[in-house]
């Protein structure tokens, strides 16, 4: 049986397309989810993918942590079922509490889109485990509330379990504190972070390199092996 | 107030209206007053007074854009033309691509962030409009002078508008252009291009056909913003003595834009519409007129049915909004209520708002009672057309006179050095990135070029990589000097650079930004661009397949440069092909094909150097377009060329430049025997592009040309991490970079 990784439309999801594309070149089978859904169609895994839901209305991802599969995310989530938020999905993350901290609006108060470089800190998550610790990757970047903020013990706690999963070497984008690019739940099944691994999985298109295709064949190596 | 219905008109023919306020002319009301055989009720002359505007009749343009039609090339290509909401063209593996520029300037300058924002709305909905899914966006802008104060509160509003409202859409930004010219100090154009793709069979067209099918308006409610936005605003010139006009400036909802968009594809992809019209300028006014027009029959509309924002809007007001983000679909009956359900499943509010009947009347009721009872084609295809006396004004010998051979030029390898340096770091000239980057560019996953390429270039099947590429170009300094020749300038250029990425260019689409139709100068320029324009687009064989007019750039008596934009959109069949501009690979040699005349009139130039706009814009042949088209395609498709770069402003070293940056790769370049070297960088002669050969490659190539009987000089190679031109001067790259990327955050952060 194939592995099915599902990816969540929410009202406002752009990247959507993208995440079905990655995860189909991946070698998984990508399953769409609503946010009506009221089960997971069996998916082995799930991917909140980028965008405005809901038009980043009151607080981007706020009012999508309320969809009825997400409440299926969230449970599913704490019983193990990985779980990958990819910028809005990753505000989706931390409004549903599944991760620590919150975005705000990027210090230079500009929407950036860039091609960014990211320091891989914890290759041991089902997302990153074809990546090695310590490697740099390239993938685009691009939003208004990227700056990753929490208060200092969450983020020293963050950094003594090694959750710190990505940082931005190179230039801190958006004045994110510590550099913080993505983090992981302490279990490594749950990862967020705001730049877009599903825009760099064709040397075609995009900036041209296949840097985030690591986050696919990563879970897909995972489940397969499981 | 009494409700001013069709009855009432009828008992009052002596009630004073406000005509002139909302923009009519004498002679104008008179004529509707004789169409209907009495006065216009007050819902009747919003109508009127909206559709008749500049804006949506095209009353002062039609008598010049008719040659777009009369004169076009014979095209297999084209699906549907000019009169549409966009003009469609086939691509090829059934699939259409439908595209189309916009204005949105006035707006902009007024209400930068919403009325950026909008224009981008509004283009978007035209695509949709035609059964197309967008697919991509790109803005042509021009602002006044880079470090002029008010330029720093428009151009951070428009960017952010047009980000703001194209991310949050999920549509990629893949290109446009970025001008400064004190021109546009008092009105900025903000004009914005969308690309749509479907198949041959989802094709859509506005008209409302079948007695008894149900008028359904989608998307948000109504309110009062945008009221009278066509007529008031866009139609008229900007005067300090009158008070600011922001009520007239719509606001948008991309939020709602994004689910209207995915409800309506749905909607398509079920079959559900006989006729779909997006609602835009002049907003139901033109939606419900231009339907019932284009249809077979009639139309009947309950107002008091349509969702309002603010209840207590008159049904006038109702009429005229230009509230954004709501279209207006034609539905069979049996198809209404899944029609419904797709509008609930993505939160989209939907009201049956009336039927079309037998008759060939549009009529509308406000709680039962007749407000409106017109013949539906007199609102919206039957308007007023003027011919507007024009002139070759009499200070235009004097500029072509003013010849640019006769200023003082760098002579020495350290002036002209000084003056590349001078010309990369100039606003114009200099890396965009700091708008660009603004933008997303890369949603959806199919932008295979983008900024800072000649043309963005995006890819349309995943199996067959079908592709098409989408260039934006206008020089409102050649066409000052020459609107003939510089809106063919603008077309060749454009065209150009589609070919210039492999793509073959197949049709046109145009936004003729101008000053006011009423002063005969103005109206010159505008009727020698047409001309200009619609001969260049039979020569090249790429019919112009719709556009917009904006009329009335100026502040007070002083117009804009004439400033025609002209898209060209192209098909490539296999987008692995595409050629980029980067110098990638070391030891590649460097060819400069095409002709180069001393032609520095409206040059880049002159205007950075000496802050000079006269003389006479460079010759066009568009015989040599093609021929240089050709090649390029043919050096793409066959693996002879792995970068090209078209030359237009700012001439070769403006070429090379942004070649040797974007791969990060020198160049050592040697000026041709006998050639000056001033000239042979600086010069703007059309017709013209640098290629990179790989050594390989060159007999292969170079034997091409010679066949083809195109001028091809060798001129460098790639090589080293500076831009050297032999016995001349040498740059940095490093040194360079920081000049071209530094400009604009250092003028705008």
């Amino acid at each position: 049986m194939s592995t099915r990784i599902g990816v969540v439309s929410f009202p406002g999801t752009l990247d959507d397309r993208d995440a079905l594309r990655a995860v189909r070149i991946a070698g998984a089978e990508p399953v769409p989810l609503w946010h009506r859904d009221k089960d997971l169609k069996q998916v082995d895994a799930v991917v909140l993918p980028g965008g405005f839901s809901y038009g980043d209305y009151l607080r981007a991802g706020a009012i999508s942590r309320f969809s009825p599969i997400m409440e299926l995310i969230i449970s599913g989530a704490k019983d193990g079922l990985p779980v990958l938020g990819i910028c809005n999905g990753f505000q989706v993350l931390t409004e549903s509490h599944l991760l620590p901290g919150a975005m705000l609006r990027n210090n230079h108060l500009h929407f950036i889109c860039r091609d960014q470089t990211l320091r891989v800190e914890n290759a041991n998550t089902a997302w990153t485990s074809d990546y090695t610790a310590g490697q740099e990757i390239s993938i685009p970047l691009k939003n208004i509330d990227g700056r990753y903020t929490a208060d200092e013990r969450t983020l020293d706690q963050l950094e003594a379990e090694g959750r710190v999963a990505f940082r931005y070497t190179g230039m801190n984008p958006n004045g994110s504190l510590r550099d913080i690019a993505g983090i992981t739940n302490e279990a490594g099944n749950v990862v967020g972070l705001m730049p877009h691994p599903e825009h760099a999985v064709e040397p075609l298109v995009g900036t041209g390199r296949t840097d985030g295709l690591g986050f696919f064949t990563s879970i897909l190596k995972r489940l397969v092996s499981a | 107030m009494t409700l001013d219905t069709v009855k009432h008109a009828e008992q009052t023919p002596d009630t004073p209206l406000p005509w002139a306020e909302l923009g009519l002319k004498p002679d104008e009301y008179e004529r509707i007053v004789e169409i209907l055989g009495r006065r216009p009720t007050g819902a009747e002359l919003a109508m009127y007074s909206v559709m008749w505007s500049e804006h949506c009749s095209y009353k002062s343009s039609k008598v010049h854009l008719r040659q777009f039609g009369e004169k076009a090339p014979q095209s297999d290509a084209m699906l549907v033309g000019i009169g549409e909401n966009a003009g469609v063209v086939d691509v090829g593996q059934g699939y259409a691509v439908t595209f189309k520029v916009e204005s949105h300037n006035h707006p902009s300058y007024v209400e930068p962030y919403q009325g950026a924002a909008t224009g981008v709305g509004g283009i978007v909905r035209d695509i949709l409009a035609m059964g197309a899914r967008p697919v991509a966006v790109m803005d042509p802008l021009r602002f006044g002078a880079a470090d002029h104060p008010d330029t720093k509160r428009v151009l951070p509003g428009v960017v952010a508008g047009i980000g703001g409202y194209g991310n949050c859409l999920g549509l990629p930004n893949i290109g446009g252009e970025v001008v400064f010219d004190s021109c546009y100090q008092g009105n900025p154009l903000v004009n914005a291009l969308c690309v749509g793709v479907m198949k041959h069979e989802d094709i859509h067209l506005a008209k409302a056909s079948g007695t008894g099918n149900k008028v359904i308006l989608y998307g948000a409610r109504t309110g009062g913003d945008g009221i009278g936005g066509v007529s008031v605003l866009a139609s008229e010139t900007f005067d300090d003595s009158k008070p600011t006009k922001r009520p007239a400036v719509q606001v948008g909802d991309p939020f709602q834009e994004k689910l209207l968009i995915e409800c309506t594809l749905e909607i398509f992809r079920e079959k559900l519409v006989v006729g779909i019209q997006d609602l835009g300028g002049a907003g139901l006014s033109c939606a419900t007129s231009e339907l019932a027009s284009a249809g077979s029959g009639g139309m009947r509309v309950e107002l008091d049915t349509v969702p309002l924002r603010d209840a207590t809007l008159s049904p006038e007001e109702i009429l005229m909004s230009e509230s954004q983000e709501r279209m207006c679909a034609v539905v069979e009956p049996q198809h209404v209520d899944r029609f419904m359900e797709i509008c609930e499943k993505w939160d989209v509010i939907a009201t049956v708002i009336g039927e079309v009947t037998d008759g060939n009347r549009l009529e509308i009721f406000w709680h039962g009672e007749q407000i409106v009872d017109v013949p539906p084609r007199t609102v919206a295809h039957e308007g007023p057309v003027y011919q507007r006396p024009y002139a070759r004004p009499e200070w235009q010998d004097a500029l072509q006179a003013d010849d640019a051979a006769k200023l003082s030029r760098p002579a020495s390898g350290d002036e002209l050095r000084a003056a590349v340096l001078q010309l990369t770091g100039s606003p114009n000239q200099a890396s965009k990135a700091w708008i660009t980057d603004q933008y997303d560019r890369f949603v959806l996953g199919n932008t295979v070029l983008s900024q800072p390429e000649d043309a963005g270039l995006i890819r349309i099947d995943e199996e067959s990589n079908l592709g098409v590429a989408v260039a934006t170009d206008g020089n409102g300094r050649y066409a000052k000097l020459d609107p003939y020749t510089g809106a063919q300038l603008a077309l060749a250029e454009a065209y150009r650079n589609v070919a210039a990425t492999g793509a073959r260019p197949l049709a046109v689409t145009d936004c003729l930004n101008f000053g006011s139709p009423e002063d005969p100068s103005a109206m010159w320029q505008f009727a020698e661009a047409c001309r200009g324009l619609a001969d260049g687009c039979l020569a090249l064989g790429t019919p112009v397949t719709g556009g917009n007019v904006s009329f009335y750039n100026q502040t007070g008596d002083v117009a804009i440069h004439p400033t025609p934009v002209v898209g060209v959109l192209g098909v490539i069949d296999d987008v692995t092909r595409r050629t980029p501009i980067a110098f990638a690979e070391e030891g590649q040699l460097i060819y400069l094909l095409g002709e180069t005349r001393e032609e520095l009139g409206g040059s880049a130039w002159s205007q950075v150097a000496h802050d000079h706009l006269g003389g006479l814009p460079p010759q066009v042949d568009l015989e040599r377009e093609k021929l240089l088209a050709e090649i390029l395609i043919s050096g793409s498709r066959d693996g002879m060329i792995d970068a090209a770069h078209d030359l237009s402003d700012g001439g070769l070293v403006q070429a090379l430049v942004e070649s040797c940056l974007k791969g990060g790769k020198g160049a050592r370049i040697v000026i041709p025997d006998g050639d000056d070297a001033f000239v042979t960088l600086f010069s703007e002669s059309a017709g013209r592009a640098i290629v990179a050969v790989p050594r390989s490659e060159e007999l292969r190539f170079t034997d091409m040309c010679g066949a083809r009987g195109l001028p091809a000089t060798r001129i460098g190679v790639i090589d080293g991490d500076a831009l050297a031109v032999q016995g001349q001067f040498e740059i940095p790259l490093d040194e360079l970079r920081e000049v071209y990327e530094g400009a604009l955050p250092s003028l705008l952060g």
